[in-house]
Formats: C-alpha cells, structure tokens, sequence
C-alpha cells in the first residue's frame, strides 16, 4: 500500500504538469475561439442557431471518442502536409488531445456568452447606444463587463469539464492524470485509480473556486478577488508546470504500449535497455491495437510489441492460417514491403487468444476443446474482452466450430476474470501469456481445426528506425530471449491482489530470470 | 436648429408617424405631447438617429439625419429617457464621465466636469463613488440628466424623463432641469403624456394624435379655446383642475 502511493507520488510531478499544461492550452483556446463567436452569436440568429447547435452535438459525443476520433483525422492532415510542405507532425499525443478537449470546452463558454450579452439590460444597451457608442465602444465598455460575471460562470464550468476530460488523452498517448487510472485499472492498483481520480478532482475543484473568486469579484465588483483569484490561477499553474522547464526536451526514443499489463512490462524492459545504452526514452502507454500500428508506420512511436496473429488478421487482413513459421515469415516480409516496418524478431512466446473455462467447470461439464463445448455453448454465457467480439479470430472459431453462446457480454479484461469467477461467464476469451490461467485455476480450450492464428510476441521497428544501430543493438537481444512461463510469471507479479509489483519493478524481475540483466 | 421635411415611418404596413412638416429654433423648450401610440417617441427618437425615418428628411444643425455616422451625431445630443439605463457596474463619477470619455477629453478637465455637474444638479459630491444601484430613484435620474449634459451638448432629448418619480421629486426635478435650460442655452424636445408637467415647463407645445400634429403652439393658447375636439378634451383636465384650487383657495382665505 505504502510502496504503491510513495510510487504513485514520485509520478505526480510529472503526471500533473503534462495534464495541467494540457488543459490550460485547451481551456485558452476554447476561450479564444468562443468569445468572439459568443459575441457573433449574440448579435445574429444566423450565427446563434447554427454555432450552438454544433456544440451541443460535441457534447453529446462521449469524450473518449471524441479524443480518439482526432487520431486519423490528424494523421490524414499530417499526411497532407508530408506531401506539401515535406514536413508531418506527430498526429498522437498532445496534438489530438488538444483539439478535443478544446471542442469539449467551448459549449458551456459560447451559451454563456451569448446568454450574459443577451441578457444586458436594455435600457443601458439603450443609454450606450443613444450617447453616441460606436458598435465596439458598446461592446467593450458596456456588454462585455456587464456579462462578466454569467461568462465567468461559463468558463467555470468549462474548466471543471476539461480537466476531467483531460484524464482520458492517456489512451491517445497524452501524459496526463489519466495515466494512474488507466494502468491502474489494467493491473487493478486501484491504489493508483484512486490516486488518479483524487488529483483530477483536486485540480478542477482548486480550478473551480479559483476562478469562482474572479467570478464573484466581477459580479460583486470587488477588485481584490478578482486579483486574488488570477494570482491563485498563474501561481497554481506555475508551480505545477515548473517539472516541465527541469525535464529534457522530446525523448529521442518513443517506446509503445498497448493497454494491458505485458505490454507495459516489455515497453519498460525495452526503454530501460535503452536508456542504459544512453538514449533519452519515453513509454506511451495504454494505445488502442489499431492505432499502435499506425503510430508505428507514421513514426510517433519507434518500437512496440504486436503478435503476429494480430497482424495478420487485422493488418494484412488474411483469413487463412498457413502455421506458425509461415505466419512469422510472411508477416516479415508483407509488412515491410507495405509499411517499411521491420519484424526485429519474435520475443520467444506465444500470447494468444484462446477460450478458456474454469478447471471445475470444464470438467463437470466434460469441456477440453472448441468442438466439446460447441455442443454446451447454447446453455454458456461468455464473456470477453472490449475487442474480441468484433475481431476476424472470434469470426473464425465461430464459423470453425458453429458456436452459439446463450449470452455474450464485453468486460475491461480485469472485470472479465471477475466475471468467470461469479459465474457472470462460464467462458472467457482469455490471452495464453496470462498469469491469471494458472493463478485462477483455469484450463485453455484446445483448437483441434487450427482455427485461431498464433500469436507470436515480435518486437516491430518504425520504418523511420529501421536501420537505427543503437535500437537494433538494445532490442536484439531480447529476440527468443523470453518463454512463456517467464511472461506468465511476470504478467501474474503484476496483476495479482497482494504484494503487486510495478510493471518497471515486474520487468526488471523478468530481466533478470532470463538472463538480460545481471 | 431642428427640422422635420416631409418626415414619415411606417411599422409592418401601418404609418406611426407623418408626414410630419416641423422647425424647432435654438433655445426652445418644446413638449411632445399625446397619448401612448400618437407617435412622440419614434417623433423624438429619429431627431438622434434610434429611429429612422422611411420617407423626408430629419435635419439637426442643418446636418440630415442618416447621412453622417450615427455616433458623431449622438455625441452632440444629449439623450435621457424614463428607463435611465445608468451603467451598473460604473460609479456615479464614471457614470457622468462615459460622454467626455466618448469626446477624447483629458483625464483632469473630465474630473472637474464631473464635479461641476454634481453640483449643477443639485447632488452632495460624497455620492459621485457609490454605484447607481445605492441611489433613490430621483437621485439616479439628476445622474442620469448630468450624464446627457457632460459633453456640453446643445440639444437635449428627454423621454418622459420624471414618468416614474413621485410627484414631490417630479415637480423639483421638473423646475431645476427648466433652470438649467435657460441657463446653458440649451434646445430641449421633451416628449410626455402628462398635460400639466408640458403646460408649466415648455414654451411651445406640439399635440400628436395618430402620428400627425393636430396642435402647436405656447400653453397658453393652447388653454385657450381650441377647434380641435381632442385638444379641447385634453385640456379640459388641468383648466378643472385649476379652477378647483382657485376656489379652494378662495375659500381658504374667507375661512
């Protein structure tokens, strides 16, 4: 408990400048982009009806989405403006963030505005308008401070909105609070989600009462809070931005994770390799499967692990299964031909998917394979992760095996397990590396008909990196280097309830064992 | 200095006001008078520019209305109306300071104005800090007149400008700003329905009824027996009203 919030606490610094950097450029810009459409908008209907319209509609988009949705969009204009200018920009990370987050912020601020200039009294529209006010002497000297205060509340609520939403950049490889929750619910510290979600909610409530003092100060006309509060806000801000002037600019490296605890166990093996060969790294974590890839061929991430099955199934979009060494081989040669990716190398264990079922069960129940439990499949319910249903490898044990399950429910892997433990599921898609299989007791469903892929570990190298001596050299050795009973270990040490390891301390243990480091 | 040629406006289809042949000299004290809807206030309001007339030309200082930006023209009228619309979030002082400010004045010749003005009607210099909400009702409209009269205008436009003070206040009120009339030389076109406050403050009354003038001239020949059964009918309230208190005065002093 101890050890997970002191290593909750040394990420703070780093976690809470990247977040509050992050929201505070979104907030700005929302801000500088609503208030002169608020006032537009204030003025014609024309303009009135259509920009609120189109804000309400961002609102109704569930956050998450919306930060995901600027990845390809980005991608395509980065690619664009490859072929124009020459020059791209990372399309993952910061910028995508921003942009959402800054659509996310604008409704509350642009309804304010519009309600606060339409809701000046008349008589002293009337006054400013009859002393001879040009359009904009009315605007500055009577609409804009009479509204002050319902623009103010508007940004308040803004506020509080972008630094909540803030949290969800991490799965678009935005640093930010959001990092503690996400890996924290991959690994169930729920030390680090609730250390996660106290620090957002401490931020925007802090956020929040700061700027309701500026609120109440233009309402009240009392200067002083109003200065209180702005130097609350730039002193706040600065002290939390202050790791950011300390930290070395753009690691040299990028290093990729996708959201689930192996992969973050073998992104820190692979950065730490690096970094003791001297290179400045950085881990994104907790990547979509899709967008690991594309990162990858676009350059914003130099290295990741994917497993061949996932490649060839949703890359190279084949439905056959040649076997293991073809899989392996056509995979080494497709992808670089197509994207200029290079297969380092397969890390030397299997992480598929596979069915699995609790060990009492599947006896009771006379299950060993795929076929046995097609038979059973009518009265089970299964439960599986966010993607397996809509995966080409759940197609194929389908269509192989006719199965048809009485239920079939999506869980975050970790909920998943749970599941199969309250009888919630009486089958789980289950990933062979798990240390939770052995741990929980349970058994691996055999696949007589060869229908799911294999799912060989291999390291990938951005085409931009390919003939990078320093990686090949740090990376290489973990070619062959890991078997599937030190991975399970490793993912179990992590993953487990009690004397739970950090994916850096479960990496540096696996580094160990098979012999990479002394 | 005001001239109305040939003036007409019409709302959705329906003539307000027009056509309307008017001169107004410098130095006058005219009263726009007539019941709601005869037109006074869109009559008023197009000598500053707040309405435009659709036909004829509104002409002040020999300037047309319309041809220069609105602004320039404003700034040389001083406008105050039953609303008052002082600014909430000024003070008093800054209240009366917007009109030079909108003039470019210096910073010191716009204090002494506003100190100037507090005393030419008739405030305690100690309320020039308090906001307007902090003022009595007569109180906010002599802000409201010195805000008109800070940047020296020689025109003034007043929409019913005591309609919402009690009697007492509407009558001193009424009295002092005629003072200031006379004193600074000023043309005031007053628009009002209260047939006594045009009769003791005006020179020349002007009755609108459906948009047209059916009577113009000083109130005392506008007491007098007129052919317009309106205008009759008009003044038939204040002549029983006087006659009233002549005889009870007159029973006052037999008493």
């Amino acid at each position: 408990m101890d050890d997970r919030f002191a290593a909750a606490w040394a990420l703070l610094p780093s976690y809470l400048s990247q977040h509050v950097l992050l929201s505070l450029c979104a907030l700005a810009l929302g801000f500088a982009v609503s208030l002169p459409l608020g006032v537009a908008a204030s003025r014609s209907a024309a303009v009135r009806w259509p920009s609120l319209f189109a804000a309400s509609l961002i609102q109704t988009i569930p956050s998450l989405a919306l930060l995901a949705m600027f990845y390809p969009l980005l991608l395509a204009l980065s690619a664009l403006s490859q072929a124009w200018v020459g020059r791209g920009f990372p399309a993952l990370g910061f910028a995508p963030s921003l942009m959402a987050l800054t659509l996310y912020s604008m409704l509350p601020i642009l309804r304010n505005t519009v309600a606060g200039i339409r809701g000046v009294d008349p008589a002293a529209a009337e006054a400013a308008e009859g002393m001879g006010m040009t359009a904009a002497q009315r605007l500055f000297w009577v609409e804009l401070p009479l509204a002050a205060p319902v623009i103010m509340a508007g940004a308040r609520t803004a506020a509080v909105w972008t630094i909540g939403a803030a949290t969800l950049a991490t799965p678009v490889g935005q640093t930010s609070l959001g990092n503690y929750i996400f890996s924290g619910l991959q690994t169930e510290n729920w030390v680090y989600v609730l250390f996660g979600c106290v620090a957002s909610a401490v931020l925007a409530l802090g956020a929040d009462q700061l700027l309701g003092l500026i609120e109440s100060g233009l309402s009240d006309r009392r200067p002083w809070r109003i200065w209180a509060g702005a130097v609350g806000l730039v002193a706040g801000s600065a002290a939390a931005l202050s790791p950011l002037l300390g930290a070395p600019a753009a690691a040299a490296y990028q290093i990729g994770a996708k959201n689930f605890s192996e992969q973050y166990i073998l992104a820190d093996l692979m950065a730490s390799r690096l970094r003791a060969a001297g290179a400045r790294v950085s881990v994104k974590e907790d990547l979509g499967s899709a967008t690991a890839y594309r990162a990858l061929v676009s350059g914003d991430v130099d290295a990741y692990v994917d497993y061949s099955g996932t490649l060839w199934a949703n890359v190279l979009h084949r439905r056959d299964n040649p076997g293991r060494a073809a899989v392996l081989a056509g995979l080494t040669g497709e992808l670089k031909r197509r994207d200029g990716v290079t297969v380092l190398g397969p890390v030397g264990f299997e992480n598929a998917y596979v069915l699995a079922m609790r060990a009492d069960r599947a006896t009771a129940l006379k299950i060993a394979s795929l076929s046995d439990l097609a038979a059973r499949a009518p009265g089970l319910k299964l439960g599986s992760d966010l993607e397996f249903l809509s995966r080409p490898e759940w197609t194929a044990i389908r269509s192989a095996y006719g199965l048809a399950f009485a239920r079939l429910t999506s869980y975050q892997p970790t909920f998943m397990y749970r599941a199969l433990g309250d009888g919630e599921a009486d089958v789980i898609s289950a990933f062979s590396s798990d240390g939770r299989i052995a741990a929980d007791h349970l058994v691996v469903l055999a696949d007589p008909l060869g229908a799911l892929p294999p799912y060989d570990a291999v390291i990938l190298l951005s085409p931009r990196r390919s003939g990078d001596a320093r990686l090949r050299r740090a990376l290489r050795p973990l070619v062959g280097a890991i078997g599937v009973e030190a991975m399970r270990d490793a993912n179990f040490s992590v993953d487990r309830d009690r004397d739970k390891l950090g994916p850096a301390q479960a990496a540096r243990v696996l580094a160990r064992r098979v012999g990479l480091e002394r | 200095m005001i001239a109305f040629d040939g003036v007409s406006k019409t709302y959705a289809g329906r003539r307000v006001v027009g056509p309307l042949d008017l001169s107004i000299g410098r130095g006058e004290f005219v009263a726009f008078l007539g019941a709601s809807g005869s037109g006074k206030t869109t009559t008023l309001k197009m000598i500053n520019g707040l309405a435009m007339a659709d036909a004829g030309r509104v002409r002040v200082d020999g300037r047309v209305v319309g041809e220069d930006p609105a602004p320039a023209l404003r700034r040389r009228i001083g406008y105050v109306f039953q609303e008052i619309g002082l600014f909430p979030h000024l003070t008093v002082a800054e209240n009366i300071a917007v009109g030079p400010r909108l003039a470019g004045w210096p910073a010191a010749r716009i204090a002494a104005r506003t100190a100037e003005l507090l005393s030419l009607i008739a405030l305690p210099p100690d309320i020039a800090a308090r906001p307007p909400a902090a003022l009595s009702g007569g109180q906010r409209q002599r802000v409201g007149l010195a805000r008109a009269l800070a940047a020296g205008p020689g025109v003034m436009l007043m929409d019913e400008p005591f309609g919402a003070l009690d009697p007492l206040t509407r009558d001193a009120l009424g009295r002092d700003y005629r003072a200031l009339h006379d004193r600074l030389d000023l043309t005031t076109v007053m628009v009002t329905h209260d047939v006594m406050e045009a009769l003791l403050l005006a020179d020349r009354i002007i009755v609108l009824d459906d948009g047209r003038i059916v009577a113009d001239g000083p109130p005392g020949a506008l007491l007098a027996d007129q052919d317009d059964p309106g205008v009759r009918q008009l003044m038939e309230t204040p002549r029983r009203q006087m006659k009233r208190l002549e005889a009870l005065q007159r029973g006052d002093a037999h008493g």
